[in-house]
């Protein structure tokens, strides 16, 4: 049974964590909003990118030039797998889930005899995968000393893909994130972004009419790459608001069940300090009527 | 009056203008276009320039585009841009930026012909840095 002192001291220490953890949810709610309001900013880009690719592509899949980004190399031995995790933990199990996703899709691809290769964004990830995939990491970047996430972040992590898919390092390359779906819910998703995929279901009927400038093949070769970092870009900022939200949930789940430590402690606390107070007042009345 | 029609400006970050205009002016990869409404539906590709859009109020704004592309319909302009700024705020730096990162770039091109495209965007870049800020 522990003494009075100690409980008084446990329940301190408790009470300080339930302080850091609602703290740390306040933070995360504000961060959550901005991280959502980037996140909607920019979605109109990523729409329209996909509408207007959609259409060129539908109109040039079937030609012999169209760009290798399109159409893919025509193989699919070697794979990338782009794993976007955050930078830090206490977020519940935002992070794993991601994680567990991601190899779940390597071992798959490796008892098939295909080659994976890792390219991790983010401390944790990193830190995770490296322990059972240390070989097939080639890469990692980390935005851990960026305060507002941009599109050169994106860009950055996309001018690696792209040198790494133009060396014919690999074939297929899927992207790793967190859909924020709401602050409660955030869904480990797994996207391919080479060979490229879009939803062909609203190309517009008027595609065929239009006019080039420079020429058709010339603006799939531009824009092919530029999406890529938009769909990275788009992964990025989804993952930013997920992070915050897991943590936001996670951290009032901890909040709350300090709060129910608290009480539970109290309770204890008193019912010691009672029957003390009863073990006394026994030892005085049985001492005066010896008397 | 000339008719109107709906015009927006996005670069991947945020929605910068969308709203009713009557002219157009995109810096096109080959050469300045102006669009009206009901132009032909035209995709172009655009070059570091200035963007000149003109409200249906009369006023006229000014944004510095870097690259990026214009998607053009009878109804209306989307410009998708890799990135842009209303003039007023742009500045020295900003340039100074995008030049120095090109320089790095165009000193580590694989190839020749990657090398003249960089090289032709330095120019269009430096060209655009001292028609905006003189000096």
């Amino acid at each position: 049974m522990p003494s009075l002192k100690d409980l008084k001291n446990r329940i301190a220490s408790v009470k300080a964590t339930q302080k850091i953890t609602k703290a740390m949810k306040m933070v995360a709610a504000a961060k959550l909003r901005r991280a959502q309001e980037a996140a909607e900013a920019a979605r109109p880009y990523a729409e329209r990118m996909n509408r207007v690719l959609a259409g060129l592509s539908a109109a040039s899949a079937n030609s012999a030039e169209a760009p290798l980004l399109l159409t893919g190399t025509g193989k699919s031995q070697t794979h990338l797998l782009i794993v976007a995790t955050g930078e830090r933990g206490l977020a519940g199990g935002f992070n794993s889930s991601i994680i567990r996703l991601a190899r779940d899709h390597a071992l798959k691809l490796l008892s098939e005899g295909k080659t994976v290769k890792i390219l991790t964004v983010g401390r944790k990830g990193n830190d995770i995968l490296r322990r059972s995939f240390r070989e097939n990491i080639v890469d990692y970047v980390t935005f851990r000393e960026v305060k507002q996430l941009g599109f050169v972040q994106a860009n950055e992590v996309a001018q690696k893909v792209l040198a790494l898919f133009n060396a014919g390092e690999f074939d297929v390359a899927t992207l790793f994130y967190a859909r924020f779906a709401s602050v409660i819910s955030q869904v480990a998703t797994a996207q391919q972004i080479i060979p490229a995929k879009f939803d062909q279901a609203e190309v517009p009927a008027t595609a065929a009419l239009y006019e080039y400038e420079p020429g058709e093949q010339e603006i799939l070769e531009e824009l092919l790459p530029r999406n890529i970092a938009v769909q990275i870009f788009r992964a990025l900022l989804e993952n930013n608001a997920s992070f915050y939200g897991a943590q936001m949930s996670a951290m009032d789940n901890a909040t709350r069940n300090a709060g129910d430590m608290i009480n539970k402690l109290t309770l204890s606390y008193n019912r010691q300090r009672q029957a003390q107070i009863t073990k006394e007042l026994i030892e005085i009345i049985s001492g005066a009527e010896a008397l | 009056m000339a008719d109107s029609f709906d015009f927006e400006l996005v670069s991947p970050e945020r929605l910068l203008v969308s709203e009713k205009v009557t002219e157009v002016i995109i810096p096109a990869t080959l050469g300045e276009m102006t669009v009206l409404a009901k132009h032909a539906p035209t995709m172009t590709t655009i070059k570091p320039g200035v963007l000149t859009v003109k409200l249906v109020s009369g006023q006229v704004k000014k944004y510095v585009v870097f690259g990026g592309f214009a998607d053009i319909l009878p109804s209306g302009c989307t410009v998708l841009a890799e990135s842009a700024v209303a003039q007023e705020d742009a500045n020295r730096d900003l340039f100074q930026q995008r030049i120095e990162a090109l320089r790095a770039d165009i000193s580590d091109a694989p190839t020749d012909e990657h090398r003249t495209k960089l090289e032709h965007m330095l120019a269009e870049l430096t060209h655009l840095n001292h028609s905006i800020l003189p000096g």
